[in-house]
């Protein structure tokens, strides 16, 4: 094929195929509403029938008919000259910005692209990770009348911190009345309440020790269940940490004791209130001196040289 | 002179058929050249002694697109909710028709995906596939790898059994202690400090779509990387170490990437 070929219009013949096909597919669609069984029929029959010719039509070159095209006709004027001489001819490149609106153009499509991108971007990512961190409300739990828990009796209590999450917020805690104790000169009541989430990687810490029956406690949260247990510490049943009774890890790979939970009384209640994190306990009950840190994930130092690893906690609540 | 006859009957017919078959395929070819991208992508020159092992990559393919198909079936039946997510997956296991074969698809192809993965690792490393110019693939075949670990991991909480959420406890809590951001990491996994409702519609969000999406834009840019740079010839390859075969022309018609010559000699690599 020369140049010149590609000046000759290469567009087919004017048809009526698509038109009368495009017509019988407008008389199906109002026939549907207007009268299904006849008119969308008819509108149905127009359109095969236009499609038929259409496809004639279209494939006429194929079959080897001579499909008539009209060339392409433009009339000559003033500005036809060759365009290797005159006017017409590229001019002489001249120093300086040719064509310096396009450097703007070029410019500004990226601006207005990149401030389009940050509009939508900024929202949208804000919306995927702020969530996560915003907004964490704590929730604190009742475990029911005081005077319930036998004083140097353990109890394993199962508990849903958020009614509104239903089970997947239920947790567990163990929990000991150590009785009244002398601080200053009032007399304070002392609990043990330890969380069952393993310090090494979050699985639930079990009681080491018989369980007996539940003792179920009404509560604002819903019911929460007291049951008895004996522990000889406690252990992890996903990679073995074991735990003494205060919660020291005393074999396998947690990295610190087993997190406690802060707690007040409150018209004779237990209010469990945040978590926090422990390093070790010494002594045990009353008497134990607990070495207390800010509340650190699971598998997180808070002493030794390795809690340089973990400098800033996400908002807790 | 002798008037030459006319193609017979069947000539003029079979013609026809042709016609009729190449018509739709021209008319595409013409408008998108589809038709000769698709032929340059299957058609394209491989060295001679290619071997089976370097099928693994089109497995590991075959696999993906395995379980993207079965991922979006069992996204129809799938409720990703707390309450719904365990009830529904049994409802998929038992009473959808067929749905105990869809998802067992994709739970095994989720396995067969993973370990095709490495067995093509393996071998690009022992065929030294890796090597001046595919380093990019390497690279991004381990983004690949990395993703597709991404998606075990946040597919495994879905059927929210006990096994799933503790194994999903043990692994966000593992993310949890990287050093200085692994806590933010964590929260931001279970989107906040413990998992719940957002965690399995995040799970599901980056299993489902977020995932997926860049797996298979990756996955174009490592088909894109192969085509234009060519399949290597394994180490032992006579052919890649400049030994010519005995159907082949002179050692100057050998060109481009797809039949390397030996590197830094007679120049007959890339010469032609």
């Amino acid at each position: 094929m020369g140049p010149a070929e590609h000046d000759r219009p290469h567009l087919p013949a004017p048809t009526i195929g698509p038109v009368g096909f495009a017509v019988g597919v407008v008389v199906g669609l109002v026939g549907l509403i207007v009268n299904p069984l006849w008119i969308s029929t008819i509108g149905a029959a127009i359109a095969v029938i236009f499609l038929f010719v259409w496809a004639r039509e279209a494939t006429a070159e194929l079959r080897g008919r001579h499909v008539a095209a009209q060339p392409e006709v433009r009339e000559a004027g003033a500005g036809d000259a060759p365009a290797t001489a005159g006017e017409a001819a590229v001019p002489p490149a001249e120093h300086g910005e040719r064509f310096p609106r396009s450097k703007f153009l070029e410019a500004s499509t990226l601006g207005l692209g990149a401030v389009i991108g940050g509009v939508v971007t900024v929202p949208v990512a804000g919306f995927a990770i702020l969530p996560a961190f915003l907004g964490q409300r704590r929730h604190e739990v009742d475990l029911g009348p005081v005077g319930d828990l036998v004083q140097g009796q353990w109890y394993i209590a199962t508990f849903v911190t958020d009614p509104k999450e239903a089970v997947t917020s239920r947790r567990t805690a163990f929990v000991r009345n150590n009785g009244a104790v002398a601080s200053g000169s009032a007399q304070v009541p002392s609990f043990t309440i330890i969380s069952n989430r393993c310090a090494h990687l979050g699985c639930p810490v079990q009681a080491n020790g018989p369980m007996g029956k539940p003792k179920t406690e009404k509560t604002a949260n819903g019911p929460v269940q007291l049951y008895e247990t004996q522990p000889a510490g406690f252990g992890c049943p996903c990679h073995g940490g074991q735990y003494d009774n205060e919660g020291n890890r005393t074999a396998g790979p947690p990295v610190r004791g087993l997190d406690r939970y802060d707690f007040e009384i409150k018209n004779g209640r237990l209010i469990l209130l945040g978590m926090y994190s422990v390093s070790h306990v010494d002594g045990t009950g009353a008497q134990a001196k607990i070495h207390k840190y800010q509340l650190a994930g699971p598998g997180e130092h808070v002493v030794g040289i390795e809690q340089i690893f973990y400098p800033l906690q996400p908002p807790h609540h | 002179m002798i008037t030459r006859r006319g193609p017979s009957k069947a000539q003029v017919r079979r013609e026809r058929m042709q016609a009729a078959v190449n018509f739709p395929l021209d008319w595409l070819e013409e408008r998108s050249g589809l038709v000769g991208g698709v032929k340059y992508f299957i058609f394209r020159k491989v060295p001679g002694d290619i071997n089976w092992m370097q099928t693994l990559g089109s497995a590991t393919l075959t696999a993906f697109v395995v379980q993207a198909v079965t991922g979006v079936i069992l996204a129809m039946y799938y409720q990703p909710t707390p309450a719904g997510a365990y009830s529904s997956i049994q409802n998929i296991t038992d009473h959808v028709t067929m749905g105990w074969l869809v998802r067992g698809m994709h739970k095994w192809g989720a396995s067969v995906f993973i370990i095709l993965m490495f067995l093509h690792m393996g071998r690009v490393f022992l065929f030294g596939a890796y090597k001046y110019p595919r380093e990019l693939n390497w690279i991004v075949g381990v983004l690949l790898l990395a993703m597709g670990m991404m998606e075990g991991f946040t597919g495994y909480l879905l059927p929210w059994d006990q096994t799933a959420y503790w194994a999903s406890v043990v692994g966000i809590n593992l993310n949890g202690t990287a050093p200085f951001l692994g806590p933010w990491l964590a929260q931001f996994l279970r989107s906040g400090q413990e998992i719940g409702a957002d965690t399995l519609t995040r799970f599901y969000s980056l299993h489902m779509l977020v995932l997926p999406g860049a797996i298979a834009g990756l996955i174009g840019l490592h088909l894109y990387l192969i085509i234009r740079l060519g399949v290597t010839s394994p180490p032992w390859s006579k052919e890649a170490a400049g030994e010519v075969r005995a159907d082949e022309g002179s050692p100057e018609l050998r060109s481009g990437l797809t039949r390397p010559g030996p590197r830094g000699g007679n120049g007959n690599g890339d010469a032609a």
